[in-house]
């Protein structure tokens, strides 16, 4: 007898575990190709995956085989014009190459070996060995915290968690639906007794007489129906969540005055983009604020804030002031990892770069995990830039990183965020 | 039409449609089994699995089974299915069949009605019978056996992946997987496969073993042995063919855990070795059968026009040889010589005309079905070839043999479809066909046991053909399971060395 067996359901993703092996065996090279990705393409799309080609002769599977050389005697099918004895040239290229299978693995250079990662092998490979600065409060947190969440309701528990609106409301469709047609009957034969009795039919007549019967019995069902059976008990469900060992905020200020060109916004942006990226993977969840800045500062949506034209000059500190306000207002409690990522041309009205190093010493870099400047320019450091290097000498955890190409993003990104020693 | 007037309908006529159902499939199930009853075809039960492309591609990369161990290189291999497959550079394969007890056939869920019956037919029916009569698969091969065997081999693996690092394992089997094809006994019966026995005898085994090893590499210096060195006892004293079968015996570092991956390793390549040596007798016979059944099952009136164009279609896709100056030829379609040559032999039986009767004097005339019963569970490609090709067929396949030799700087034609060259061109397509030509033959030689430790290895060559680029990396393989020096003789056929290649064992080489 056959079988006939709906296999579909089951068995999904089957290799996977042999496609992770395969990518981990190849890690160098397709790291590489990571890199070479990032490098090339528009940073937009750094969440899809992506194409890796290794060179087939590194993957191959060797074998003991004939190579061609010697004598070999092939039959071949389709012959057209050869007569026995006959003596033909050599095919050009390749040796013996179109010709016979005859089990001869010459050793024909193919193409690279190519295929896809998916976005989340790609991201893995493209975070791999970074780890975030000084993050002390997730390394506290190792022990994962959790808290008790409702979840919806279930059928057994302990009494303290009867859910009462819920049973009874249980209670009371179920009273509805089993008395349903004992109560329909009642009405009914109410109707029917009350028309004899007005039609004066004497009370001991057997049709009254069985009428009230049955109402009697009716009543009696109808009453014999648990006002609460324990079926319509529910009970709260909780489970157990891990609480988010950490979360952070991050802040991304840009300058988006006249001398920010298009260009340089770009880069700025694929820098957020990657930071941002980042922290997703390292924070359960993240709080993305983002201050743009000309000479006012002004908290926007991410929409606005990679895409509005804004024009006129710099005040930096603006920014600044808008950050410790928004820090100290939303994001005071220690729970806070606050990230701050910002990116300019390093262009600054002269005597606000001081005010700049001055808010950041007296307030920002106590408060902050990470503080990451860069410089988007292909000239000479400005007065921003001198001020902040200061800082940079004073506290470990400020970064600061001259970009001069999209080409340079990612480097210095790595740089900015590599595996500190612990 | 006056046709449908004649023929009444059938009752269980399948409908013209090409979605199918499951109850489509049980009906056109039954009837292909009805008609290959008819025809006794002896078959294990059938199980027939639906399953999506995913799963095929899965099926692909794990030769088929429907569990395997995990390596890397099946994941290499899924990608590249996965890849052509998506870029629609290749259709799947319709069907795949096990080689087990009951036979599972898989069954793609994109195909249409007329493709699942087709499927039926060719892998239920003919793969199934092949597999149930041939006479190597019932030597070599044991269906009741191979799916336990396989979880058997899943779960040791994994297991030593726990014990001793997924890393350990890979390497291991990276270099069993080299091996492979020189894993296998060509002339000694394999032993039974069993789960329980498989499990019970392995400890028992593991142990046993190194006591065997140690026994053999007890160095306690004798006298006597230092008197007797002129004619040191050699070792092994007969050449092996079995690389894989040696090493699990008589490899002096390997732990217990990786004498039984190598055996593992062993043990499937034998499992397959079978399919390798009857691919066009196997594809022929389950393309006769298909075509067979199926016609028989249009007569019948069971299946339509429109079913049969569509079968017509794809059967005369796969039966189509290209010839050798067509962009399309990539060597002899074994499903066409196949295909062609069991239709021959029917014809030779039914409509023999004189050369026939010549050439297949026993044959020729001889009723067809035990005929061609009795080809298939007696041959393997090579003595399929050699005894039934017949002058028809070298004909219609235009068939000629061209003589390569690199000592000639021209390329010669020794034989071509005509009088003269009929039983030429069988016989050198025999030998195309046989295995142990195809590979090279490669046999452990001999031990250096009081030595260095040394493995030698003998090439021996055959018509001066040269091993491939990829011989020194095998060496790396052979040096890792062996755990000393390897080298590698070419040995001309009248026993002159004529070159050595030797690798030496490096411990910490793992780069390979």
């Amino acid at each position: 007898m056959a079988y006939l067996i709906d296999r579909r359901v089951q068995g999904k993703n089957k290799s996977a575990i042999n496609r992770e092996r395969f990518l981990r065996r190849y890690k160098g090279q397709v790291k590489d190709a990571v890199t070479r990705a990032i490098k090339g393409r528009s940073i937009t799309d750094v969440e899809n995956g992506e194409k890796v080609s290794i060179p087939v002769k590194d993957i191959g599977e060797p074998n003991f085989g004939h190579a061609h050389g010697g004598v070999w005697e092939t039959v071949s099918p389709g012959n057209k014009e050869y007569l026995k004895g006959d003596r033909i040239n050599r095919p050009r290229g390749g040796g013996g190459s179109g010709r016979g299978q005859a089990g001869n693995s010459e050793q024909i250079t193919e193409d690279d070996f190519i295929f896809e990662l998916s976005r989340e092998e790609f991201l893995n490979y493209f975070f791999e060995d970074l780890e975030l600065p000084n993050m002390v409060k997730t390394q506290l947190a190792s022990t994962t915290e959790f808290k008790n969440l409702r979840a919806g309701y279930k059928l057994s528990g302990t009494p303290s968690n009867i859910h009462v609106l819920r049973s009874l409301r249980g209670a009371l469709g179920r009273r509805i639906a089993v008395g349903g047609r004992s109560r329909r009957r009642l009405q009914e034969a109410e109707q029917e007794l009350l028309a004899l009795l007005e039609k004066h039919t004497p009370e001991d007549a057997p049709q009254v007489i069985s009428l009230r019967r049955e109402l009697h019995h009716l009543r009696t069902r109808l009453l014999a129906i648990p006002f609460l059976d324990p079926i319509d008990l529910r009970y709260s469900n909780r489970i157990k969540v891990p609480k988010p060992s950490s979360q952070a905020v991050m802040f991304c200020i840009m300058d988006v005055s006249g001398s920010m060109d298009e260009a340089k916004k770009d880069t700025a942006k694929r820098f957020f983009i990657l930071l941002y990226l980042f922290l997703k993977r390292a924070y359960d969840r993240i709080d993305v604020v983002f201050i743009r800045h000309h000479t006012q500062a002004a908290e926007v949506d991410e929409d606005e804030f990679f895409n509005s034209r804004e024009s006129g000059g710099t005040v930096v500190s603006s920014a600044l002031h808008l950050l410790i306000k928004i820090m100290h207002e939303r994001y005071a409690s220690s729970d806070w990892n606050a990230y701050v990522a910002q990116a300019s041309d390093g262009d600054n009205w002269d005597n606000d770069s001081v005010t700049c190093r001055d808010l950041l010493s007296s307030a920002v870099m106590q408060a902050v995990q990470y503080f990451a400047y860069v410089e988007i320019t292909d000239g000479e450091p400005q007065n921003l830039w001198q001020e902040y290097a200061q800082i940079a000498e004073q506290y470990s955890h400020f970064a600061m990183q001259k970009i001069e190409s999209p080409a340079d993003i990612y480097p210095v990104f790595r740089e900015l965020f590599k595996k500190q020693p612990k | 039409m006056s046709e449908a007037e004649k023929k009444p309908v059938n009752p269980n006529r399948l409908p013209e449609q090409s979605e199918w159902t499951f109850d489509l499939i049980q009906q056109a199930h039954t009837e292909i089994r009805r008609v290959a009853r008819n025809f006794d075809l002896d078959t294990y039960p059938n199980q027939l699995e639906i399953i999506t492309a995913e799963q095929m591609m899965d099926a692909y990369t794990s030769v088929g089974m429907p569990v395997s161990y995990n390596h890397w290189s099946f994941g290499k291999h899924f990608l590249s299915t996965e890849k052509s497959y998506r870029r629609g550079q290749m259709g799947l394969a319709y069907e795949i069949v096990i080689n087990s007890n009951p036979c599972i056939a898989y069954l793609m869920e994109e195909n249409s009605l007329t493709m699942q019956a087709l499927v039926i037919a060719h892998a239920a029916y003919g793969h199934n019978s092949f597999f149930k009569g041939n006479y190597l698969f019932k030597t070599w091969t044991d269906a009741e056996a191979i799916i336990d065997y396989m979880v058997f081999a899943k779960n040791y693996i994994a297991d030593c992946e726990r014990r001793h690092g997924v890393e350990a394992v890979e390497l291991l089997l990276d270099s069993c997987h080299a091996l492979q094809n020189h894993g296998v006994d060509r002339y000694k019966r394999p032993a039974k496969l069993s789960l329980e026995k498989e499990q019970a005898r392995q400890l028992e085994r593991e142990a046993y073993l190194q006591t065997q090893i140690n026994d053999l590499w007890r160095t306690v210096p004798r006298r006597e042995q230092v008197v007797t060195e002129d004619a040191p006892q050699r070792f092994p004293p007969e050449p092996q063919e079995n690389l894989l079968y040696f090493f699990e015996k008589f490899s002096p570092l390997l732990e217990p855990w990786q004498r039984e991956i190598v055996r593992i390793i062993r043990k499937i390549s034998q499992y397959f070795y079978p399919q390798r040596q009857t691919q066009v007798m196997n594809e022929g016979w389950a393309t006769f059968w298909h075509y067979t059944i199926l016609n028989q099952l249009y007569d019948e009136g069971v299946v339509g026009d429109g079913f049969m164009m569509e079968f017509l279609q794809s059967h005369t896709n796969v039966v189509y040889q290209p010839p050798i100056d067509s962009p399309y030829y990539s060597g002899i379609n074994p499903y066409a010589l196949g295909f062609n040559m069991m239709r021959d032999i029917r014809r030779i039986c039914e409509e023999p005309t004189d050369e026939d009767r010549q050439w297949f004097p026993d044959i020729a005339g001889a009723p067809w079905r035990p005929t061609l019963e009795f080809a298939m569970r007696n041959f393997k490609d090579e003595s399929f070839i050699a005894q039934y090709l017949s002058p028809k067929l070298i004909r219609d396949f235009h068939f000629f043999a061209v003589l390569d030799d690199d000592e000639d700087e021209k390329l010669k034609i020794s034989a071509i479809h005509d009088e003269s060259g009929y039983s030429d061109v069988r016989h050198k397509l025999a030998e195309q066909y046989n295995l142990g030509n195809r590979e090279p033959n490669i046999q452990v030689w001999s031990v250096n046991t009081h030595g260095d430790r040394a493995l030698t290895l003998r090439h021996t060559q055959f018509q001066r053909r040269p091993l491939n680029q990829q011989t020194d990396e095998m060496l790396k393989h052979v040096a890792r399971l062996w755990g000393f020096d390897v080298r590698l003789e070419t040995v001309a056929p009248n026993g002159t060395i004529l070159s050595t290649i030797e690798r030496k064992w490096e411990k910490r080489s793992r780069l390979f």
